[in-house]
């Protein structure tokens, strides 16, 4: 079973690698690319800790094979920051305590920006349906679901 | 544990404590570059895969790793046999007790027989993990099956299988007796119980159970070892102690202390399940087998099958009161599993059931119970959470029969302060009072609660935390700068609280503070972070170093005036001449100087804090159940804790939201499922079910201050005790919603129902 | 994980070709949610997995007078982003917006559902109860059938193994129809079911009368089970709640749930019971619009 050549765009650079076939996309991110902000969790789509915008959607990324990322484009907690700045919902996580031990924050901001590009002002309900993919075992929710609140707010008045 | 002694009075005013800076660890979280565990690549590493047993209980007659070996990228292969002999396997564990260091290196990899389903047999080491995991499933092991012990009552009963031809007692908080083939005793008792519930008005029996809950961390278990030389070991790991991994790996390689040293990673998520190898031996065997480093990650299914959980308990209360619902004896049959080995959490379970009342009777009997489940570890307030379940549901019966008004009823009974304690001295400064009398006020409390099949619950916990051995040490810079390092594992921004104690006591910004964990070769020993301690106790070694600290600064100062330190007084970042109140010298000043007054400025501190300030809380819940179905919703959840003194309100606050959270999980949905063989049925996150975000509103935080004599600032352990009202609060509410009770943990839907068909009729 | 090849056809014919050639040694991988995770614990070991999420003609779906032609790989969340669909179909949202999380649906599919054959499939009963047909091809050409015979075993489908789907067509709600899907999980999000079940009506054009009926329940047998007896029973029947214990009593009936760690048999059976009462009440709701 050869590796396999494949060319993507990880927060918009043009990198190639080689993979196994067998090899995840979340894998592939952290053992390949050294890109180890995706975490993983369970490995089986069930903590959202590994969540990454694969093509435009927001999928986790123990669930999709990294040669199946040929020619797509994929973005990772690593590309939400500018130079100058962090990401609205960056910002918002931090003012907001919206983490604890962190491991699954990550996969929260990824879930949370696109759960933000869908539905610009989301309700308490629909933030909490969106990311009921994404445990967290620290905080409780509440202050996540804060932080996500404050950064709609902050989005919208930009 | 000790009566605490009298200590000077706390501080009451503060410009640090109790604001909320955004925490220094913060960003690279949000950012994703934090390093944690499992974020680490070693030049050459190796990556390790394990082998489990599938068979709960069993003796291993033979290991066949030549496949394995064989296969192409396998690097090494080790089974039990190729573990280090330990030289001395008894060893103190405080308070009187021992533990057997042999039974966790056991655990690790079983030697001669597997006691639980998922306990390690072999290990790979290769070029990666498909290929060690590819490996494992080529080894062969011929199991010589014995029969398996699944539950405390089987395990206890005459003629049970036995696990351990010998065994030594368990010693988690307090140590338990040598009492029966499977299970070590807790015992104690004062005043006639037995005569007191002949006179007692009312009396209520009840048996309650509860099932095993993991930890649930999310990021899984991590470590990789790497040979420095010969015989110097470096672990790079996840863990809520450096030190102890440090002490337990010495014993597990005969090796000096000194000569292995462990690396913190950010660790994600803990709550006592990540203070112990597991791991660690078995990538250092194999590192130092191949000379390369090995890391070994383990998989959700191993996190669930092979750490962690909380064990599964049947607790039998008997309690009575008068008819002025005065509690006047209690009578606690408790039987706690172990797991594997001995050392399960039945010490402070039993020891904190009862301990928020003052009963003049009591008798507690509780037992470690060893059977073929993994060995049980300590979760959040370890024990209390199934025994206030047990006991705070007998009391809400009891209230409720004797016709008392619950609040009323536990005002009536609350241990307070001066109440002579079942340890022996008189409690401690307690806002116990004050939090019963805030939940009658509590604007969730007071609010009409309309509806059908809705009911309001509440419960009242009590938990110890822990003191224990901590250090701090601070140095200055030159330009003014601090850094401060201790030894204490951040599970939740602990280096932000600490930081700020340190601003407090030496008066400065507290940006000008960089707070890090130190690995073990660079600062002084310190206990795990456990026991709600690390706010407290390594905030106690840190402001003793800052006191350190600034009468070093004072010599300095005086050196420049051509006086003794005592001349020199220091207040909010100025060092003053007493006798000439124009001469100051800022803090950063005398920093810039250091070289030219005797060298750098640092300080150290080692403290053994024993002013523990008890944990206490209250919850208020609503609930509705849909009869049909069984389900519970959470409508409205109020939770109340007495911190003593919020270092960081925010994070108090989201201690006491998660662990809230972590106890309706508990009470709810969260279940170790095993089928009649022994095998774990339910080793995912999908069904293992932990609350997601859709499942719990927000918690409502009221935050009590009492402050604690113990510590300089009142400081008072949070993390854990907010896990534990949650189950007895909802079990009430169901109770009030639909007249039915709930004796058994988990409620789940299934559970209510079948309640409801047993108590209503179908 | 175990080793295997991965193959990208970009139509129908090579897909059919491959599958030919490779037969049991290979699978189809379209979202992936199942396949990936059963790989994982060993379940599934196909020698060449094949991705049919480059096949165009598996991509897309076309809602008209006709009803909806939805190719197999198409994803939930595509589905319910379509406000044409989501009004059209509110049952089969219903379903989508269960299969996993947000990560789970911008990936998995209805035809993937219906192809992994789970016994609490969240999609197929509801398939079942709106008509729809599954259309297959492989060597010998296309076929077409009936939804409810797809799932024979638990993770085992009618389809050979050189056969792939193609697309489900779900024929256009008839006038005075409604249709539900609830499962019964213990969490709000995230489980598999314990009891699904889903239900269809036709109503008389006053509202007063079942014309005809389709219930489906999923988790309660080694696949989907169809109920038509219970369904059948309403046909002429008024609508009112004693018709409808009536089905529901007749669906529990044919439930044949297991004990295991998510329920127990009773506890299954009352909740078919339920849930058939509740799908009908929304169903008949949405049929009087």
């Amino acid at each position: 079973m050869s590796k396999v050549h494949v060319t993507t765009t990880v927060n918009g650079d043009e990198v190639e690698f080689l993979a196994e076939p067998r090899q995840s996309l979340l894998e592939v991110l952290r053992d390949e690319l050294k890109l180890t902000g995706t975490k993983e969790g369970c490995n089986d789509g069930n903590c959202g800790a590994c969540s990454v915008v694969f093509d435009g959607t927001l999928v986790a990324s123990c669930c999709v094979l990294g040669v199946e990322a040929d020619g797509k484009k994929v973005e990772t907690v690593e590309g939400m920051a500018t130079p100058d700045a962090l990401h609205p919902l960056q910002q918002a996580f931090l003012e907001e305590t919206g983490m604890q031990c962190g491991i699954c924050t990550p996969g929260f901001l990824i879930s949370s920006k696109e759960l933000l590009k869908s539905k610009p002002n989301p309700s308490e309900e629909e933030i909490r349906f969106w990311l009921a993919n994404n445990l967290c075992r620290c905080t409780g929710y509440d202050k996540i679901v804060k932080a996500v609140q404050k950064a709609a707010a902050v989005m919208e008045e930009a | 544990m000790n009566a605490p002694t009298t200590p000077p009075p706390v501080k009451t005013e503060f410009d640090v404590v109790g604001t909320t800076p955004i925490r220094k660890d913060g960003e690279e979280k949000v950012t994703g570059a934090a390093l944690f565990g499992d974020d680490i690549h070693l030049p050459g590493m190796l990556h390790g895969a394990m082998l489990r047993s599938p068979h709960p209980h069993a003796r291993i007659v033979s290991i066949d790793t030549s496949k394995a070996a064989a296969l192409k990228g396998v690097r090494t292969v080790i089974t039990g046999a190729d573990m280090p002999t330990l030289s001395s396997t008894v060893v103190a564990a405080g308070e009187g007790g021992e533990v057997n260091m042999q039974d966790i290196a056991d655990n690790c990899i079983a030697r001669d027989k597997v006691f639980y389903d998922g306990h390690v047999v072999a290990a790979v080491a290769a070029d990666n993990k498909h290929i060690a995991e590819a490996a494992c499933a080529l080894i062969e092991v011929e199991y010589e099956l014995l029969e398996p012990v699944l539950n405390v009552h089987d395990a206890v009963a005459e003629g049970a299988p036995v696990l351990h031809e010998d065994y030594t007692p368990g010693a988690f908080l307090f140590p338990t007796q040598k009492a029966l083939p499977n299970a070590g005793r807790l015992f104690m008792e004062h005043g006639d119980v037995d005569a007191t519930f002949d006179a007692c008005d009312h009396v209520v029996e009840r048996e309650f159970t509860t099932k095993s809950v993991h930890q649930g961390y999310i990021e899984p278990h991590v470590t990789t070892a790497v040979w420095t030389g010969e015989d110097t070991l470096t672990i790079h790991t996840s863990t809520q102690g450096g030190f102890a991994i440090r002490d337990f790996m010495a014993s597990f390689m005969n090796m000096p202390m000194s000569k292995i040293k462990v690396v913190p990673m950010e660790i994600g998520g803990g709550f006592g399940g990540k203070d112990v190898v597991y791991l660690d031996s078995l990538a250092a065997v194999m590192a130092k087998r191949t000379g390369r480093p090995v890391k070994i990650f383990m998989s959700r299914s191993e996190v669930l099958r092979g750490t962690g959980p909380s064990p599964e308990t049947y607790i039998k209360v008997k309690i009575g009161c008068n008819n002025e619902g005065q509690l006047l004896a209690a009578d606690l049959y408790l039987l706690f599993e172990a797991g594997a080995y001995p050392g399960g959490p039945i010490a402070p379970g039993t020891m904190c059931a009862l301990t928020r009342y003052n009963i003049p009777n009591v008798r507690l009997d509780g037992y470690d119970v060893f059977l073929n489940k993994p060995k049980m570890k300590p979760y959040r307030a370890p024990g209390a959470t199934q025994a206030n379940f047990a006991a705070e549901s007998a009391i809400a019966d009891l209230a409720e029969m004797a016709g008392i008004d619950p609040i009323q009823f536990r005002l009536t009974n609350a241990l307070k302060p001066g109440d002579m304690m079942p340890m022996g001295f008189p409690c401690p400064p307690l806002g116990s009072i004050e939090m019963l009398n805030a939940i009658k006020n509590h604007p969730h409390y007071t609010a009409p609660l309309e509806g059908e099949n809705r009911g309001r619950g509440i419960s009242y916990a009590f938990w110890f935390g822990a003191g224990l051995a901590s250090c701090a040490e601070i140095r200055c810079n030159t330009d003014g700068t601090i850094n401060l390092t201790t030894g204490s594992a951040d599970l939740s921004g602990t280096r932000t609280t600490l930081g700020m104690q340190a601003a407090e006591e030496l008066g400065v910004d507290n940006d000008l503070i960089t707070t890090n964990v130190g690995d073990t070769d660079s600062v002084g020993y310190t206990f795990q972070s456990v026991g709600s301690r690390t706010t407290f106790a390594t905030g106690i070694a840190v402001i003793s170093a800052c006191r350190k600290l600034v009468e070093e600064m004072k010599k300095r100062a005086a050196m420049e005036w051509e006086v003794e330190g005592s001349e020199v007084d220091y207040a909010s970042g100025v060092f003053t001449l007493k006798s000439d109140s124009s001469k100051t010298l800022s803090f950063g000043e005398i920093c810039g100087k250091a070289d030219h007054t005797g060298g750098p400025l640092i300080a150290d501190a080692s403290e053994f804090p024993e002013g523990v300030g008890f944990q206490i809380a209250a919850n208020i819940v609503d609930v509705e159940v849909d009869v049909e179905t069984g389900k519970v919703d959470i409508l409205r959840y109020s939770t109340l804790q007495d911190v003593g003194k919020a270092v960081h309100p925010d994070f108090v606050e989201g201690q006491m939201q998660g662990g809230t959270v972590q106890g309706i999980g508990w009470a709810l949905n969260e279940e170790y499922f095993y089928d009649e063989k022994g095998t774990l049925r339910n080793p995912t996150l999908l069904d293992y079910r932990m609350p997601t975000s859709l499942d719990v509103p927000n918690i409502d935080c009221t935050i009590l201050e009492t402050p604690n004599p113990g510590h300089p600032y009142g400081v008072r352990g949070v993390g854990e005790v907010p896990i534990v009202p949650p189950p007895a609060a909802i079990r009430d509410a169901i109770k009030n919603a639909i007249g039915v009770s709930l004796n058994d943990l988990p409620m789940k839907p299934g559970n209510v129902l079948k309640a409801i068909w047993e108590q209503k009729g179908k | 994980m175990h080793s295997f090849d991965f193959a990208t056809p970009t139509s129908v014919s090579d897909a059919v070709a491959i599958l030919a050639k490779e037969g049991s040694n290979a699978r189809l991988l379209a979202g992936g949610t199942d396949l990936l995770i059963g790989m994982r614990v060993g379940r599934a070991t196909p020698g060449l997995v094949v991705d049919a999420k480059q096949i165009p003609e598996l991509k897309q779906y076309k809602l008209d007078g006709n009803g909806l032609q939805l190719g197999s790989a198409v994803t939930c969340r595509t589905l319910y982003e379509d406000s044409a669909v989501v009004d059209a179909y509110p049952a089969l949202i219903e379903s989508a917006e269960l299969i996993g999380g947000m990560q789970t649906q911008g990936r998995a599919s209805i035809g993937g559902n219906l192809c992994n054959a789970a016994p609490s499939g969240d999609s197929i009963p509801t398939l079942i109860v709106l008509g729809a047909e599954a259309v297959v091809i492989g060597p010998n050409g296309q076929r077409n059938l009936a939804v409810e015979d797809v799932c024979v075993a638990p993770g085992k489908t009618s389809l050979a193994d050189n056969e792939l789907l193609l697309t489900i067509n779900i024929p256009a709600p008839a006038a005075n129809s409604g249709a539900c899907f609830q499962r019964f999980i213990p969490r709000n999000e995230m489980d598999i079911a314990i009891a699904s079940v889903a239900s269809s009506v036709v109503l008389s054009g006053d509202g007063s009368t079942f014309e005809s009926a389709r219930i489906a329940l999923g988790a309660v047998g080694p696949t989907p089970i169809f109920a038509q007896g219970a369904g059948d029973l309403l046909a002429g029947k008024p609508v009112n709640e004693a018709s409808i214990q009536e089905a529901a009593d007749a669906a529990e009936a044919v439930a044949t749930p297991i004990n295991d760690m998510r329920g127990t048999i009773e506890q299954r059976k009352h909740l078919i019971n339920v849930l058939t009462k509740r799908t009908l009440r929304e169903a008949v709701a949405r049929a009087k619009g």
